[in-house]
């Protein structure tokens, strides 16, 4: 198993012949992805190495069957893509787009509410299930396919937290970049449910940072609904409040945004906490010795 | 992005939400020119990117015209210094002068995005005037919740249950839910991640009146709304971030000698969290991005190694889409340009990493080299105590 994609993934890539998109889609080509089309306004009928490009995506799903779209679209016309992909009935959508207004983003969470599509980002690298599909921008080889789930609001501290995982012999399961923005469409609270019903995942790390909540309502899952043993590191001890720290959504505004407030809830909940981002590998070591 | 309170009237007033009379001075003249055509009895307002103006003396009441102008003349040019600045403080350049009101109750009104549910929502209470947070914790049950649902709209009947929450006197819920109706429309026109007043006050006479405001605007909408970049005041931004800024690079200057360059801002808080862990205090946040170039990568370390407090650096990439080899040329590029005078430490990994360990050895670069973050931290921390040379 594994959760979200695996080699039953078939990608659209949203804005495929952009620099980005174009880059990325290679990448994941070459890590054994399926890319099965593309789409950008304009260039309908033509392809790029191979692949069929669309005008929209209806047609490209229709046409090619498509059941997971990645966006590269700039972030004035984001959203539309969303918007765009949820329409055609995409169930996955994962927005790598970094930038888009939080106002556009309340009309995205809001058209989505009662449709089937779950919304990836956007602002995030993307998720990989190591070994048989990558969506996103993460460098592949870092990864080996095993048993731990992770899960990030960041891009480049996920990549330091599987490679260190990795050099300890620790596969994973699936590795999501859930986003640093202030709106996002799946949160922690999500996956931690998905990876708590995924056979193959037998411990979850959990990767927060500073401003809002989203840690402290995945403690209240956790204390509730998980069984399985969750690792956290939470970045931004050294952060001044009132600044933001390079994602929109990392800036304390009160107390709950706080690294000690979000530490403070996940080792209640039952969190085996890191307390420096050099140790995330060796805390799952642990975790996962004591259970056997 | 922050704006000043004049612009945020301004605005404020555009929409429809009273405002006192009053106007901006950049002089002490000004100040009374405003202050006599007001009536003599004024209140003088530093206009500065930070809260807690009142107790630092960056908020003072004027009898009159002569006394407006001494007081202009005794902020204007100076350095205010709260508790939400840094120990220098920020530059006074203007002032509001704005009429005495006579206030007869101090409310407050806020709308933020919330992030859990989605949706804008206003925020009102009766007591005003004071840390709406500091309320939030004590007696929540003093705040009043409306959410937005985009597609409706604001609505008049959330415009009535807040003002009815805030126990206004019968006259003045209509006026209220105008207010509150005008300032959403605001919020939303301007894509504004905050819109505050703090307090709103109801005077003497009855009236409603924003006594202060503050909106903040989304970065992220810059490109929808022109105006947002000739209501920003530079001079009161740091200028190595202003200059960061500008070549699209996240820089914020902080209190230590540490200095960090990162791609990736999760990987560069981490970095300066265990710099931390081990005994020093970083100098900075620096994110040089994903889609860094070799000229931002030097511009960057460049402004990194500007700050004179940096009295050692460390160089923390994680090659993704940013490969390490264009770090290295970057970094060689800017030691051409400028002298490096503190120790340097280097961790790459990921993307073309022999390449740019390859580049750096072969430049001739004091670089000490680290092999993961636990080592780095280490060897940058030792490197700035004189306990580790090349």
């Amino acid at each position: 198993m594994s959760i979200l994609v695996d080699e039953n993934t078939r990608l659209l890539v949203q804005g495929i012949t952009g620099s980005e998109g174009s880059f990325h889609t290679r990448k994941c080509i070459e890590y054994g992805t399926k890319v099965v089309a593309g789409v950008t306004p304009g260039k309908g009928g033509s392809d790029f190495d191979g692949i069929p490009v669309f005008n929209e995506v209806e047609r490209a799903v229709k046409e090619t069957g498509a059941n997971v779209s990645m966006i590269f679209v700039p972030p004035a016309f984001a959203a539309d893509a969303i918007m765009e992909a949820a329409d055609a009935g995409i169930p996955l959508v994962v927005c790598i787009t970094d930038g888009i207004p939080t106002q556009d983003m309340v009309t995205v969470i809001n058209y989505l509410h009662g449709k089937a599509t779950r919304l990836i980002g956007p602002n995030c690298p993307g998720l990989i299930s190591p070994g048989k599909c990558k969506v996103g921008l993460m460098p592949g080889d870092i990864h080996r396919p095993g048993n731990v789930g992770v899960v990030s609001r960041s891009g480049t501290l996920t990549y330091e937290a599987v490679a260190q995982l990795t050099e300890q012999n620790i596969g994973q399961s699936t590795c999501i970049g859930v986003g640093g923005d202030p709106l996002i469409g799946t949160t922690f609270v999500d996956v931690l449910r998905l990876f708590e019903k995924d056979p193959q995942t037998k411990l979850v790390v959990l990767i927060g940072e500073i401003g809002g909540t989203a840690e402290q309502e995945a403690a209240e899952v956790m204390k509730k609904e998980m069984t399985k043993p969750i690792v956290s590191f939470v970045a931004g001890s050294t952060a001044p409040p009132g600044r933001r720290m390079g994602h929109a959504g990392a800036i304390i505004t009160g107390s709950s945004g706080t690294v000690s407030e979000k530490i403070a809830a996940l080792k209640a909940a039952g969190a085996a906490i890191a307390s420096s981002p050099a140790e995330i590998g060796s805390v799952a070591r642990k975790v996962l010795e004591s259970q056997t | 992005m922050k704006i000043h309170e004049y612009q945020a009237k301004e605005i404020l007033a555009k929409h429809g939400v009273p405002v006192p009379r009053g106007g901006v001075a950049a002089t002490p003249k000004e100040a009374r020119d405003i202050a006599s055509q007001l009536g003599g009895k004024v209140v003088i307002k530093a206009q500065v990117y930070a809260g807690g103006r009142g107790k630092a003396g960056g908020i003072k009441t004027a009898a009159s015209a002569d006394e407006a102008e001494k007081l202009a003349q005794e902020m204007i040019g100076r350095q205010l210094v709260t508790h939400q600045t840094s120990a220098q403080g920020v530059p006074v350049e203007k002032v509001l002068v704005e009429e005495a009101v006579p206030i007869e109750r101090e409310l407050y009104l806020g709308i933020v995005i919330d992030s859990a549910r989605g949706l804008p929502v206003i925020m009102a209470s009766e007591a005003g005037g004071m840390d709406i947070e500091e309320v939030a914790a004590k007696t929540p049950e003093k705040i009043i919740k409306a959410y937005i649902e985009p597609v409706a709209g604001f609505q008049p009947f959330i415009g009535k249950k807040l003002a009815y929450g805030m126990n206004l006197a019968p006259e003045q819920i209509r006026p209220a839910t105008q207010l509150i109706g005008n300032l959403y429309q605001a919020f939303a026109e301007k894509d504004c991640s905050l819109a505050e007043i703090n307090p709103l006050v109801v005077t003497a006479d009855g009236r409603l009146l924003a006594l202060d405001a503050k909106l903040n605007l989304d970065d992220n909408a810059l490109f929808r709304h022109r105006d947002y970049a000739e209501l920003r005041d530079p001079g009161q931004e740091d200028k190595l971030e202003l200059e960061a800024s500008q070549h699209n690079i996240t820089y914020i200057r902080l209190d230590g000698d540490v200095g960090c360059m990162v791609n990736g801002a999760g990987l560069a808080m981490s970095t300066m969290d265990i710099i931390k862990l081990n005994g020093a205090e970083p100098a900075n946040f620096l994110d040089v991005g994903g889609g860094a170039s070799e000229e931002m990568v030097a511009k960057a370390f460049i402004i990194l190694l500007s700050d004179p407090k940096v009295k050692a650096a460390l160089i923390n990439i994680f090659g993704g889409i940013l490969r390490c080899d264009i770090v290295a040329r970057g970094v060689i590029e800017a030691a051409k340009q400028v002298e490096v005078k503190v120790p340097l430490v280097v961790r790459m990994r990921g993307t073309n990493v022999d390449e740019g360990m390859r580049l750096l050895a072969e430049s001739g670069l004091p670089v000490i080299l680290a092999h993961d973050l636990q080592d780095a931290a280490e060897k940058v921390v030792a490197a700035k105590e004189g306990r580790l040379t090349i």
